[in-house]
């Protein structure tokens, strides 16, 4: 079944755009990222315009989020406190980033580095993740448990606040920096943030996985919305049909994604979630290093 | 801009007196396309007759050509090279004018049906409908970049050549079927239709294809751009409001 988007101005078949958007949020609910490092480039693979992509993936994000962080509200495993202090980062940041990507698109080259920048974190996260899960999880086949650090740098700063929840009392200095960092990557890259936010409230704040999924959800879904409607006033790129198609499949998918991921070990969580973002950073290194099939490409000149 | 109106018409004078001879009489399928939500491209049928006062006159064998040919806008194609071992967008060229979507339907070879110079003239074949002027100084084979722009465009069916797409019968009643594609901007879509003699170009009749958004499709585009707050506020309840429906649901199904 065909489906003309009025604001893409391209015809899709409805059942692939559902079936992204299940897949996208069965992710989202299993690990707690929003899923828009894989939504966005899975839209450009079935030919969305890459502006019309990415803004209607951040409200796409918002969707399969709110529906996910019900499900966290629901078993206490939001930090509300943790998740204003990196709103008021996220938020920052996004500005920041908006700022910064106007000037890199002036530049003419922002296509590469929104690549880069893909290629540069998900490798480095990725990595990073993987070795760690799985040093986890032959510890806890040898029957030893993770040495859990309770005390580096981040603990010296002043500013401490008490996050009951997470059972912290850290400095807000390392929270804020976070946010504005996951805002400022989540307005040039076009995603939520969530797959670099949750490793740094795992091995930067220390924060307790259960927790770090229902947190870094709720700090989506606002950080998402603004950038929605920053897209939606400014670019008007937000295809209001082509995200009621991806959020019918993603909220049904982050349901089944969060009955998932309560029953599977956090160990294991983390090593799935380490794969994936090393596939989608492999498949974009690639097509920066192979020579494409088609070496020009169009497109439109903006009418400033 | 009276007396230049008035110089063009003197020029075309000679010309359009010669093409009275014969005469496009013309109908089109559908004038509008409507584009709704199960839009899923669309064939316009041109058809027409060729009227004469006098017996067909003998200069040569008759031809047809119909173009149409979507809104213009102009477009940066870029090319990709090989810097620092990573393929990188480096040079582009702006072409000021193409087509966003354009077909050529011919009774016969292209270059049997028309001449280079009247393909000049008019503008027919698909490298002349597109324009481009200004490349860079330092690109030297600016050509290969509208090569390319013709070449993606042709692969996903916005630009389409038929040649032999015209049915010629009798020398006086002609159809060609135009087939539009799913993936369709909207605007004034121009359809020319040139009778030709011997490659000559001796009559043409112009008229505009009205592609339009209809409906849904036409009242979120005016909301999008009217009132974009709105628009992207009423996004964000949707967004949320299905979020939470869907929760909502999953848990009176648990219980």
């Amino acid at each position: 079944m065909q489906i003309y988007l009025p604001i893409a101005e391209v015809s899709v078949n409805a059942f692939l755009v559902l079936g992204l958007g299940g897949l996208v949020g069965v992710l989202s609910g299993m690990f707690g990222v929003g899923g828009g490092f894989l939504l966005t480039p899975l839209l450009f693979f079935i030919g969305i315009p890459p502006a019309v992509a990415v803004a209607t993936g951040a409200t796409q994000i918002v969707a399969s989020s709110f529906s996910g962080v019900l499900a966290h509200f629901r078993r206490r495993t939001v930090d509300l406190r943790m998740g204003s202090v990196l709103l008021i980062g996220g938020l920052v940041g996004a500005a920041l980033g908006i700022i910064l990507f106007n000037y890199l698109r002036s530049l003419g080259q922002v296509d590469l580095l929104v690549r880069l920048f893909y290629v540069v974190f998900l490798g480095i996260i990725g990595a990073l993740m993987f070795a760690e899960s799985l040093r986890a999880l032959r510890n806890v086949r040898k029957g030893k448990l993770a040495p859990r650090k309770k005390h580096n740098w981040v603990h010296g700063l002043p500013f401490k606040m008490r996050f009951r929840i997470s059972g912290l009392y850290i400095s807000v200095i390392p929270p804020l920096m976070v946010g504005v960092l996951v805002g400022i990557l989540a307005a040039i890259m076009g995603v939520g943030g969530g797959f670099i936010m949750v490793p740094a409230m795992i091995y930067l704040l220390g924060m307790p996985t259960k927790v770090v999924i229902g947190t870094s959800l709720f700090q989506i879904i606002f950080v998402t919305a603004f950038t929605t409607m920053l897209h939606a006033t400014t670019n008007y790129t937000v295809d209001v049909v082509l995200a009621v198609l991806l959020l019918i499949g993603g909220v049904i998918g982050a349901q089944v994604g969060t009955r998932i991921g309560v029953k599977m070990k956090a160990e294991q969580l983390r090593i799935l979630l380490a794969l994936l973002v090393l596939v989608v950073c492999g498949k974009l290194a690639l097509e920066l290093l192979l020579e494409p099939a088609e070496l020009y490409s169009i497109s439109p000149v903006k009418l400033t | 801009m009276m007396r230049l109106v008035a110089t063009l018409v003197s020029l075309l004078m000679p010309m359009s007196l010669s093409a009275q001879e014969e005469e496009i009489v013309l109908g089109l399928s559908q004038a509008e396309v409507s584009i709704t939500t199960n839009f899923d491209g669309s064939e316009i049928l041109v058809y027409g007759a060729v009227k004469r006062d006098a017996p067909p006159p003998d200069i040569g064998p008759l031809g047809v050509v119909v173009t149409v040919s979507g809104p213009s806008v102009p477009v940066l194609v870029r090319r990709k090279e090989k810097k620092f071992g990573i393929w990188l967008n480096t040079d582009a060229v702006e072409v000021d004018r193409a087509p966003s979507y354009y077909a050529v339907v011919t009774s016969g070879p292209l270059n049997r049906v028309l001449t280079r110079v009247e393909d000049l003239r008019h503008k027919i074949s698909i490298p002349r409908a597109i324009r481009s002027v200004g490349a860079p100084m330092h690109i030297s084979n600016a050509t290969l970049f509208t090569e390319a722009l013709i070449r993606i465009r042709t692969r996903s069916d916005q630009y389409q050549v038929i040649e032999g797409g015209v049915k010629l019968d009798e020398d006086t009643l002609f159809r060609a079927a135009v087939r539009l594609p799913a993936a369709l901007t909207e605007g004034d879509y121009a359809a020319r239709i040139f009778l030709t003699r011997a490659g000559r170009v001796v009559a043409r009749y112009d008229t505009v294809i009205d592609v339009r958004k209809v409906g849904l499709e036409r009242w979120l585009f005016n909301l999008s751009r009217e009132n974009a707050l709105l628009y992207g506020l009423m996004s964000l309840v949707i967004a949320i409001g299905a979020g939470w429906g869907a929760s909502a649901i999953f848990n009176m199904l648990r219980r």
